[in-house]
């Protein structure tokens, strides 16, 4: 590893022996790393026998971890804190687990799981947080986030509305990030290890002059404001780098430097951002190149590429975010979804599997199972048969592995798509999303009933004589609560968009993610990642409304607080079109309401169904329904269908999903499976092809 | 769609009958174009579908539990599907539709459509013409049976049949009679022509306490299975659970293994080995 620190200019920075080897292509004029890849990877279609255990460094490095810290953390819930240095790319000393921890470096702060301060998203949140962990604020600290630097929570309620402020304390609208780091942005780390520092600063300075000839305007200056912060973040980064003794400034040269420049990349976006996910991106492929070159000139074995692999993912447990007991409440603990995105097909009929694909699942193995990073397949039926086993017995083994239909986000988003936090899926260094939580479709409808007061507290949330109740004692009738629900989320859904437009505005504004945006393009995409709670609920309260009789129940204010379902009715989740359809129908209202507001820098609006962590708090917030859903109770995660109303089976309650448009949820629809090994057959045999077969039936594109 | 994997579910060893026949249309007829329906084999009574996996035979399945049955085993853990007037009236195109929609299923997982109960040999002529649509279609058939209306199977029907999931409850005919009412002889002479005709068979025995489960019973039923030996691909045995219980208390029945406890993993164990030993499969 070099240490030289003397400075170059980029043009000295001749790539020379890093890309040895590498086939030629445009990649090496212009930034494609995608380019790269398809140029130079080398498809597995065999089995997993190749793969190696780990080493017996990996396994000191990893219990040494286990017994000082992880078991600590558990024990105190936070590890520790630092208060006195605001969290920044290059704010901390080198830190280390142990003296074993010498093959991918690099921790957030100087000691592991010692958490950081980020105040730029808001100053309260990160007190409480403080507090919470059994520590005092720093007043110097304090007195520079409230006093002289002004955050990104401050100017979100500069901005916000009385409508908004209602909605938001109501909770029909909850998880807003105008108080925590938005996240959802996956940076392209790949690019560091294949460019190095010093050819992504000139890149970046070239696309800023590029455009010094505009006359001034708002989006000029915004632009060459923001590339500068870029570039200050590259030269933080490579400061980094320098911490740790590392030359970022050149490309990497070999497997470990590809993967160790990887992760410094990511590193130093969680060492400044504490986005709600911060996603790592797909990078089998890429780094696979780099091993394969290795293992053919004899510089590394087999054993050694596992080594590192198991190195990185180690460093991709313990990022590590101050959050509050609240937040902690909301995502049902401590995720940061380091989302690790591979398999799929290329667009050239290439499946995009390799060994690195292999070793990636090897970790869950040689480590045990773990949440992060969450890996996420991209599948699809055709994927190579030992990959598609492997896959299966991992996720029998471990239950730690999520998977994507491949087919549905290539053909969207191209083939070096990746998932951002659980479901979003975008071009990686060449698109972000403006995450956008998600509003409550469920509580929309019991105000649709209630005229926009609320069935919890009673109050009138909505503005007074906006909208009208449902009156009488009869049964509640279809057509009239359907045209009641629509009025009710024109307000919810406009109220929701103008929360998101000045969030984003103001997250770009006072919480710039500058190290992400600097492994992007100068030129993005932008979405913004609606999303919507409660949807089975919500259909199969109106399936009860149209096939059974429903009669609401009004307390002595006329409030309707519960209902008195009789007779049958058909319920989302069992392949049945009665239910089906309407879920359909809800997911593409909304959708419709939601692409007829303007949005925030041009962002195409997308829709997601996949609150995996939220229910407890969204169903706490919210009464009784038509359903049978009884108040305070959770709702089911995401699109799948109430607790216990599928009772056909799991691939019939993945047909009904099926049935949303994927093109009125381009941000990605979810359903979680509870599967026991036994469920799946009597041997491991059986219980590896049949949870094949589920995932080939589940993901299969409708031929019929 | 993304698919989270949990494996931390409830486990699935008691095979209940499926909830409701949601997403099937309930066929209506009048009185006398009813029973020329259920003549012809284009009606029947249903009591419920489900799209399972790993439990009625290979990959995953569309089992179909029909309304109706001629024994009353005293362990059933689906009484609601003893009497056909329970069920509901489903027509031959609906389950041929279905058929349809899931032959995709079928074969990627390498499943297919199961028909069980109650007692599917009750209403063989819709079987019959079920079972024809299925392999007209390319799809693996099975049906689940107790056997004792083998009789009425008929040679067209058998023929398209892959696989048969044979109870076969008890070892000799007094102990049969008191578990289940009736005749042993019928399951046996099903399964010898089973074996005959080369029709892939998987036994099922249910472990009951103080019913089924003494070493001299198990080794009677052995003795019958090994008569199939060529045509049993596998002997499922299954540990009695007492989650049917409720099902009886609901249908106001008298329930005689109220609060039975399910036999101990030793005892099932050692009824495995006991199949073991005859060299067959054993799960």
């Amino acid at each position: 590893m070099s240490t030289a620190t003397t400075d170059r200019p980029a043009a000295a920075t001749a790539p020379g022996d890093a890309w040895a080897g590498f086939a030629p292509g445009p990649w090496q004029e212009t930034i494609d790393v995608r380019d790269f890849i398809l140029r130079n990877y080398t498809p597995y279609s065999g089995d997993a026998s190749f793969l190696a255990g780990p080493t017996e460094k990996t396994l000191r490095l990893w219990d040494h971890l286990e017994r000082t810290y992880l078991s600590e953390e558990r024990r105190r819930r936070v590890y520790d804190v630092d208060t006195e240095t605001p969290a920044d790319i290059d704010a901390f000393p080198a830190g280390y687990i142990s003296e074993d921890d010498d093959v991918i470096v690099g921790l957030q702060t100087d000691v592991p799981l010692k958490r950081a301060m980020m105040p730029s998203g808001g100053w309260r949140m990160v007190e409480t947080a403080i507090r919470e962990a059994g520590k005092e604020p720093d007043p110097r600290i304090k007195e520079i986030f409230t006093k002289h630097r002004k955050t990104h929570n401050d100017g979100v309620f500069d901005i916000y509305t009385p409508r908004i402020r209602a909605a938001r304390s109501s909770h029909i609208i909850t998880g807003l990030p105008d108080a925590y780091g938005r996240g959802r942005i996956i940076g392209d780390y790949r690019r560091l290890a294949l460019y190095g520092a010093d050819f992504l600063i000139a890149e970046k300075k070239a696309a800023k002059d590029a455009v010094a000839g505009h006359g001034f305007s708002e989006h000029w200056a915004r632009y060459r404001e923001e590339h500068a912060e870029q570039i200050k973040a590259l030269q933080k980064l490579v400061r980094l780098g320098e911490i740790y003794e590392l030359d970022l400034r050149r490309p990497a040269a070999t497997a470990q430097e590809a993967v160790q420049w990887t992760y410094m990349a990511y590193l130093a976006s969680v060492k400044s951002q504490d986005g709600a996910a911060m996603s790592i991106g797909r990078l089998s492929g890429f780094l696979d190149v780099y091993i394969q070159r290795d293992l053919a000139a004899g510089t590394l074995t087999e054993s050694e590429a596992q080594e590192i692999i198991d190195a990185l993912v180690i460093k991709l447990r313990i990022v590590r975010f101050l959050r509050t007991v609240d937040y902690d409440q909301i995502f049902s603990g401590d995720p940061y979804w380091a989302t690790w995105s591979d398999a799929g097909f290329a667009e050239d009929g290439r499946p995009l599997v390799t060994r690195t694909s292999f070793r990636l699942l090897q970790t869950l193995r040689n480590l045990g199972p773990a949440p992060e990073p969450n890996i996420t397949i991209f599948w699809d039926p055709s994927l190579p048969e030992g990959y598609k086993e492997f896959c299966s017995a991992i996720s029998i083994e471990t239950s730690s592995i999520q998977y994507e239909s491949d087919a549905q986000i290539r053909e969207r988003w191209g083939d070096d798509a990746a998932i951002a936090c659980c479901v979003s899926p975008m071009r990686v260094g060449k698109q972000m999303q403006f995450f956008g939580a998600r509003v409550n479709a469920g509580k929309a409808l019991l105000y649709a009933i209630n005229g926009g007061r609320d069935e919890v507290t009673g109050k009138q949330v909505t503005e007074p004589g906006l909208h009208t109740p449902i009156t009488g004692e009869g049964p509640l009738d279809f057509d009239e609560v359907w045209q009641r629900y629509e009025e009710m989320l024109d307000w919810v859904v406009g109220t929701y968009v103008e929360a998101l437009n000045i969030i984003h505005y103001s997250h770009d504004r006072y919480a710039y993610e500058s190290i992400e945006m600097a492994l992007h393009d100068s030129e993005i995409v932008r979405t913004m990642g609606c999303g919507i709670a409660g949807l089975s609920i919500v259909a199969d309260s109106l399936s009860a409304i149209r096939y059974a009789t429903v009669a609401p129940v009004r307390d002595e204010t006329g409030l309707v607080v519960d209902y008195v379902t009789e007779g049958e009715f058909p319920r989302y989740g069992n392949d049945d079109d009665r239910a089906d359809d309407i879920a359909a129908t809800i997911v593409h209202t909304v959708m419709q309401k939601i692409k007829a507001i303007p949005m925030y820098r041009d962002a195409i609006p997308t829709q997601s169904v996949l609150t995996i962590t939220s229910n407890v708090v969204y169903g706490k917030a919210t009464g009784s329904f038509p359903s049978g859903h009884r108040a305070g109770t959770p709702f089911s995660p995401g699109a799948n269908p109430e607790n216990g109303a599928d009772s056909h089976g799991m691939v019939a309650s993945m047909l009904s999903v099926g049935k949303l448009d994927y093109e009125d949820a381009l941000d990605g629809i979810s359903l979680t499976n509870t599967i026991t090994p036994q469920g799946l057959g009597r041997t491991k045999d059986e219980q590896v092809t049949n949870l094949v077969g589920i995932l080939d039936a589940g993901f299969m594109i409708d031929d019929e | 769609m993304t698919q989270s994997i949990d494996l931390l579910g409830r486990p699935v060893e008691n095979r209940r009958a499926g909830a409701g026949i949601d997403g099937m249309a309930e066929a209506e007829l009048d009185r006398s174009g009813r029973l020329a329906a259920i003549r012809e084999g284009r009606l029947a009574s249903v009591h419920s579908w489900e799209l399972v996996t790993a439990v009625d035979g290979p990959g995953t399945r569309l089992t179909i539990f029909f309304a109706g049955c001629p024994l009353r085993c005293v362990y059933c853990h689906n009484p609601d599907t003893m009497e056909m007037r329970r069920g509901q009236d489903v027509e031959l195109e609906e389950i041929e539709r279905l058929l349809r929609r899931y032959r995709r299923v079928f074969r990627a997982t390498g499943g297919g459509i199961t028909l069980s109960g109650g007692e599917v040999l009750m209403q063989p002529a819709f079987a019959r013409n079920v079972l024809r649509a299925a392999k007209e279609l390319g799809i693996h058939t099975a049906i689940d049976t107790s056997g004792y209306l083998g009789a009425v199977a008929k040679d067209e029907l058998l023929a398209d049949v892959d696989l048969v999931l044979l109870d076969v409850k008890s070892g000799d005919e007094a102990s049969y009679k008191r578990l289940t009412g009736r005749e042993l002889q019928p399951t046996i002479d099903f399964g010898d022509r089973l074996a005959r005709a080369g029709i892939a068979i998987w036994i099922r025995f249910v472990v009951v306490p103080e019913w089924t489960d003494a070493a001299e019973n198990v080794e009677k039923v052995a003795d019958i299975v090994e008569r199939w030996q060529d045509v049993v691909e596998r002997v499922e045995v299954l540990p009695f659970h007492n989650m049917g219980q409720d099902k009886w208390d609901v249908l106001g029945m008298e329930y005689r293994l109220r609060d039975a406890q399910p036999p101990s993993t030793e005892v099932v164990e050692r009824v495995r080995e006991q199949f073991r030993a005859r060299g067959l499969t054993v799960h």
